[in-house]
This record gives C-alpha cells, sequence and structure tokens, in this order.
C-alpha cells in the first residue's frame, strides 16, 4: 500500500524534518501571537473609541480572511508593492503571528470582561490592595482560562501551517510529494502510504496538546 | 492598478468564486448532519458507535484539511476508491466540519437541564416527541454560535481546493500572477471575492446569534 | 370515596442506598395527602417513581386499580393520566406561554388546537395570568411561572396532581401566590399529592400527612393528630425544628 516506501533511505528522517520546519513556524508565531495578543487585549478593553474601531476591523479582516489569502498577499503583494522580497518562512511567520495575535487579543478580552465586578468589590471589602487584588484574585482566574484556550491556539498554529507548502516552503507534506515523485516507479501506490503517514504525523503532534488543553479545562472549571 | 485587467480577469473569478461557494455549501450541509448524528451518538452514549465517533472526532480535530484532502484525492485512488475533486473538496470539508459541529451540538444539548426532559416525559410525551418538540429546539438555539463559528470556520477553509486541482479563488489568482504578473489586480479580486463570500455570512451570523440567544435567555 | 392511588412495598435502590424502603399507602379520590420530612428522606423520590421517572426496584403502583409500568421504555400511557409539577418549574424556554399549555395536549392527546387554546385561556385567567399569554418564560416571575406550570399540568386532565416542594425556589413574597392556586384547587376536589417544607400551608391543604423518614413512612393522621399530638418522638423533633410545637 506505498508504506515501504518510507523505509528507503532516508526518506523517513527527511519526512520528519519536514514536520519539525512546520513545528519551528508554529512555535515561533505562537510565541509572537502570545505576547502581542495580551498587548492587543489588554488595548482592547480600552474606553477610546478609535483604537476600538480599529482594532475591531482587524479582527473582524482576521475573522472573514483565510489565512491561505493573507499568506499570498503578504507573500506575493508585500513584494510587490514594496519592492521588498520576504523570503516564505519569513511571510508565514507575519501571517500566522497576525492571525494568532487576533485569537490570542480577543481571548484575553473575553477573559478579562468575564470577570465579574463583584470580585473586585469583594477583594476592596476584604481591604486587599489594588496589587494584592490583581495578584491573588483576578491574574490566577485569568491564568486558569486563557491556558487552556492558548494551548488550543497552539494545535490550530500547527494545523494552518500545513498552508506554507502553497507559497514553496517545502515542510511535511512537500516532502512526501517529493518522495511520492521519486519513487513514482518503484512504489506507485506510495500515495497512499506517505500521505496516511502525513496524516498521522500531524496527528500525533496536535492531539496530545489537545488533550492538555481539554484535561487543564476539566481541572480548573470552577 | 489597471481596471482594464481587472474587466477582463473579473469573469474566471465569477466563475471561480461559484465554484467555491457551491462545494463551500454542500461540504457545510454534510458537516451538518453529520454533526448532528455524531452529536447523538456521544450525548446517548451508544455502545460501539460512540468509540468509532470519538476517534473521528479526534482524528479530525488534530489534523489539517489539507492533508485530509491530499489523502483523499491522491491515497485513496490507490487502494482503489477514487473520487472526482469536487467531490472531494466538499467531503473533506463535510468530515472536518462534522467533527467540529458535533462537539457544537454536543455542548448544546449538554447545557438543557434534565428536568426539561423529566417534564416532557411527565406530560405523557414520547421519546420522539419530546426530541422533537422540546430538546431539539432548544439544543439548535443553544448550539447557534457554535454553527455560525464553524461555517465561518469552514468557508474560510476552501481556500485550500486549489491543492487538489479544483480550479478555486486561490487556483485563479496563483495561476494568473504566474502567467501575467499582474500581482496588484489579482490580488486584489482575490480579496474582493472572498469578502463578498464571507462578509455576508459573518453579518448574518451575529444578527442569528443575537435572536436565538434572546430567545433562549432574553438578553 | 374509593381508592385511586394504591402503593404497596415499593422499594428504590441506587446501588448500595436504600432510598426507599418497602413503602405502602393508598391516596382516595379527592383527597390531598401531603408527605413531609427532613431533606434526603426519599419524599421527591416518591414522586418521581409514581410518575415513572425512576425505576423502581421492587413493589407495584396501581392507579385505579391498574399497574402502572414503571419502566420509561414501556409506559403504559398511566402516567400521564398523573400530572406532575417539580420544583424548579421546567418551563419549555423557547415557547410562549400559550405554547407550553397547548403542546402537549396537541400532540400527545390529539386535541384540535383551538379547543385547547380556548380551555388554556379560561384556566390561565383562573389563576390570573391570561395577560401573560404571549410571553416566554424568562418574562415572568418565579411563582408566575410556577403557576404557569401547575396549569400545564391541569390541561392535561391528570387523574391525580403531584406536586413536588413547588415553592422551595420561589423568594418568600411569591409563596403565597402559588399555595392559594393549590389551595383553590384542593376546594375543587381534586386529587394531589404533595411534597412540601410549608407547615401551615400542609396544614391548611392536607386531609392525610405523611411523615416520612429514611425511606419508611414513620407516621401517618389526621393533620389536627399529626401537627397537635404527634405519636412518634421523631416526628415530635421534626416538626420542632420548624417550631411548630411550642415547647
Amino acid at each position: 500500500m506505498g508504506f515501504e516506501v518510507l523505509f528507503k533511505g532516508n526518506n523517513f528522517i527527511r519526512l520528519l524534518g519536514g514536520l519539525g520546519l512546520s513545528l519551528k513556524i508554529s512555535l515561533l508565531s505562537v510565541i509572537i501571537s502570545i505576547v502581542l495578543g495580551i498587548l492587543v487585549g489588554l488595548l482592547m478593553t480600552a474606553k477610546n473609541s478609535y483604537v476600538k474601531l480599529l482594532l475591531r476591523t482587524y479582527l473582524e479582516i482576521v475573522r472573514i480572511m483565510p489565512q491561505m489569502v493573507l499568506l499570498f498577499l503578504v507573500y506575493f503583494g508585500v513584494a510587490r508593492a514594496m519592492g521588498v522580497h520576504l523570503s516564505a518562512e519569513v511571510s508565514a511567520v507575519i501571517v500566522f503571528s497576525f492571525w494568532g495575535t487576533a485569537e490570542m487579543a480577543d481571548l484575553v478580552r473575553g477573559a478579562l470582561t468575564g470577570i465579574p465586578a463583584i470580585q473586585y468589590e469583594s477583594s476592596r471589602a476584604l481591604g486587599l490592595t489594588m496589587v494584592q487584588t490583581y495578584r491573588y484574585v483576578i491574574l490566577p482566574q485569568i491564568v486558569r482560562r486563557m491556558i487552556p484556550l492558548s494551548i488550543n491556539l497552539i494545535t490550530r498554529m500547527i494545523k494552518t501551517t500545513s498552508l506554507v507548502m502553497m507559497i514553496g516552503i517545502v515542510e511535511v507534506l512537500k516532502v512526501g510529494q517529493q518522495i511520492i515523485e521519486a519513487n513514482r516507479k518503484a512504489s506507485p501506490n506510495a500515495a497512499f502510504g506517505v500521505f496516511a503517514t502525513v496524516l498521522l504525523l500531524y496527528f500525533l503532534a496536535c492531539w496530545p496538546i489537545s488533550c492538555l488543553a481539554r484535561y487543564l479545562e476539566k481541572k480548573w472549571e470552577n | 492598478m489597471d481596471f482594464g485587467v481587472i474587466k477582463e480577469y473579473l469573469p474566471l473569478y465569477e466563475k471561480a468564486f461559484l465554484l467555491t461557494i457551491k462545494i463551500g455549501w454542500i461540504g457545510i450541509l454534510l458537516s451538518l448532519v453529520l454533526g448532528i448524528l455524531v452529536a447523538f451518538i456521544l450525548f446517548y452514549r451508544i455502545p460501539v458507535l460512540k468509540l468509532i465517533a470519538g476517534a473521528y472526532i479526534e482524528l479530525f480535530r488534530n489534523t489539517p484539511l489539507l492533508v485530509q484532502l491530499f489523502f483523499l484525492y491522491f491515497g485513496l485512488p490507490k487502494i482503489g476508491l477514487s473520487i472526482s475533486a469536487e467531490w472531494c473538496g466538499a467531503l473533506g470539508l463535510g468530515l472536518l466540519g462534522g467533527s467540529y459541529m458535533a462537539e457544537g451540538f454536543r455542548s448544546g444539548l449538554e447545557a438543557i437541564p434534565v428536568s426539561q426532559t423529566e417534564s416532557a416525559y411527565s406530560l405523557g410525551m414520547s421519546k420522539g416527541q419530546m426530541f422533537r418538540k422540546v430538546i431539539l429546539p432548544q439544543a439548535f438555539s443553544l448550539s447557534i454560535p457554535a454553527i455560525v463559528a464553524n461555517v465561518i470556520f469552514l468557508l474560510k477553509e476552501t481556500s485550500v481546493f486549489s491543492a487538489i486541482s479544483l480550479m478555486d479563488l486561490m487556483f485563479t489568482a496563483k495561476d494568473l500572477i504566474g502567467l501575467y504578473y499582474n500581482t496588484t489586480e489579482c490580488l486584489f479580486l482575490l480579496v474582493l471575492f472572498y469578502i463578498l463570500m464571507l462578509l455576508p455570512v459573518s453579518i448574518a451570523g451575529s444578527v442569528v446569534e443575537k435572536k436565538a440567544r434572546y430567545r433562549m435567555f432574553g438578553v | 370515596m374509593s381508592e385511586i392511588v394504591s402503593v404497596k412495598n415499593l422499594c428504590k435502590r441506587y446501588d448500595e442506598l436504600t432510598v426507599l424502603d418497602n413503602i405502602s399507602f393508598s391516596v382516595q379520590k379527592g383527597e390531598v395527602v401531603v408527605i413531609v420530612g427532613p431533606s434526603g428522606c426519599g419524599k421527591s423520590t416518591l414522586l418521581r417513581c409514581l410518575n415513572g421517572l425512576e425505576e423502581i426496584q421492587d413493589g407495584r403502583i396501581f392507579l385505579d386499580g391498574e399497574k402502572i409500568e414503571t419502566n420509561r421504555n414501556k409506559t403504559n400511557g398511566l402516567c400521564e393520566r398523573m400530572g406532575m409539577v417539580f420544583q424548579s418549574y421546567d418551563l419549555f424556554p423557547h415557547k410562549t406561554i400559550l405554547q407550553n399549555l397547548t403542546l402537549a395536549p396537541i400532540i400527545v392527546k390529539k386535541r384540535k388546537r383551538k379547543e385547547v387554546e380556548e380551555e388554556a385561556l379560561a384556566l390561565l385567567e383562573r389563576v390570573g395570568l391570561s395577560s401573560k399569554k404571549d410571553s416566554y418564560p424568562r418574562q415572568l416571575s418565579g411563582g408566575q411561572k410556577q403557576r404557569v406550570a401547575i396549569v400545564r399540568a391541569l390541561i392535561m386532565h391528570p387523574e391525580v396532581l403531584l406536586l413536588d416542594e413547588i415553592t422551595a425556589a420561589l423568594d418568600p413574597e411569591m409563596v403565597r401566590e402559588v399555595l392559594d392556586v393549590v389551595l383553590n384547587l384542593a376546594r375543587e376536589g381534586r386529587t394531589m399529592l404533595i411534597v412540601t417544607h410549608e407547615m401551615q400551608f400542609a396544614r391548611a391543604v392536607a386531609d392525610r400527612m405523611l411523615f416520612l423518614e429514611g425511606g419508611k413512612i414513620v407516621e401517618e393522621g389526621e393533620p389536627e393528630e399529626f401537627f397537635e399530638h404527634p405519636k412518634t418522638e421523631r416526628l415530635r423533633q421534626f416538626l420542632q425544628t420548624f417550631t411548630y410545637i411550642k415547647e
């Protein structure tokens, strides 16, 4: 069924290398998204209506534009408009961070506004200072809400990186295609085995993370 | 920007747009049917089937659509299962979406208090009546936010169809850029058509969500 | 008077825990029986068993001489001849008040919509809620919702009405309006089985009292005797916690 091709030469190692590249792009984008997302999320609770309008437009763009389109815009469009040539990898990180920041910011905003006013008031009533209120009451609650959702963002990021093959990055799926091409004669059925393996590799990368997120969500459910 | 070029490309994009929304909405319909089915299997813990349903959800929620499509389109024919590119797209989207819809419906079902079932029974309703008149409408209202989010997510996911050589919007844009280098015009049309596809759904979704929330909670 | 409900040697267990232990009693037509007892004594479970919401391990329940199947999958239409009202009202949130009332008669009893609506409006009028017919449950107060829930049970023309702590979730000022409805029903000669914590109300409405503790009927009697001269020490202690018996 075409699995044998994986055991030829260093084919399987190459496949793993491709997955490694996807994971590297995801990880980098997630880190940038979390940092920027917290900042933007805090900004979103601001009262200024211009800031609000701007950020809502940003969120709506991310909400309705496929990441694939954004990837094309940055990879092909920026080069054209500004005359700078961005490598495919850099374009990918820019787009995924742009998207991830919006997702993260919305989570932060949700977590912040989701804390009932009574929590602040009762802390005040107990004589806690502003700093103590945040340190002992508000932040722990926010963190508990945020962490499972942020972990989920990682799996979504990993899945989304599969798109980068469309702008020519040689990641796991592209490596798979190359292996199939190279063994066209010897293993005509390689497509089944190789793509099944790629599917499984993605699953093995994402599933444990999803399980962790779900476990934490259950554990911290009030 | 050269409007002559845009005018020239417009029919090509229009064709691609129609193809994308056709396959997209067929896939979404499939995902709704599949999602409801799987949600019931999980909610009523039907033996054996619930294991299959659980495995299905985990598999499709933890892998990218692009890879799923590659497997369906290039992999399956090698073991004798050939599906046309169009059906592959719809099927892939339906399977992916089903796993998300199922989770949405299930949490809707779980949010209905058991006492609703009990009061339906004590009014003498049969299982089927209780289901149709009491449980389903409520579960549906409660799941609306999840359904709306999933529909938008799935419409966005259609952008990978070009990978299995469907002549969708992405395919058209990439093709034209490669052939004639009219990058600005091509990207402009690409964005325009995706806005056309998604903005109405996004706006309608918000309205429907508000209505459903009011119906259930009065706020 | 003739016997309408008869419970014989009813046992209900959850795994090891025995909730109802060999309960036997009967209710006459037109009688109002009030069941009291400490929390967890099994009084709500008893009503739920009568209504077929719980499977029972042993014993039999008869309605008008016919045995009730308490396995929900083969219910023989007897359970719906008893109406039940729950503590949490459980109106259907997606239906208007009128639709809440007409749903079951139309789909279960296959009655004509027009006729059911007329009856529903008449009943709403009697509980003072006809102006709310097109409202949704969320727009009503707790007391109003509970009155609608009672009407929803009544419109199925039950031979027996089971009321399970119907005022327990209500604000004190709304208890009265709900209990008044029940008192009126008692005056009309409805057969009712009531579980409540409202002792004053129990005394006013009951023809007969049952005291349940630890899954057993510890004492039963006429309200006068029951409240003034409890025979068992346990009932005396129970009533004391309600300061019903002055030391």
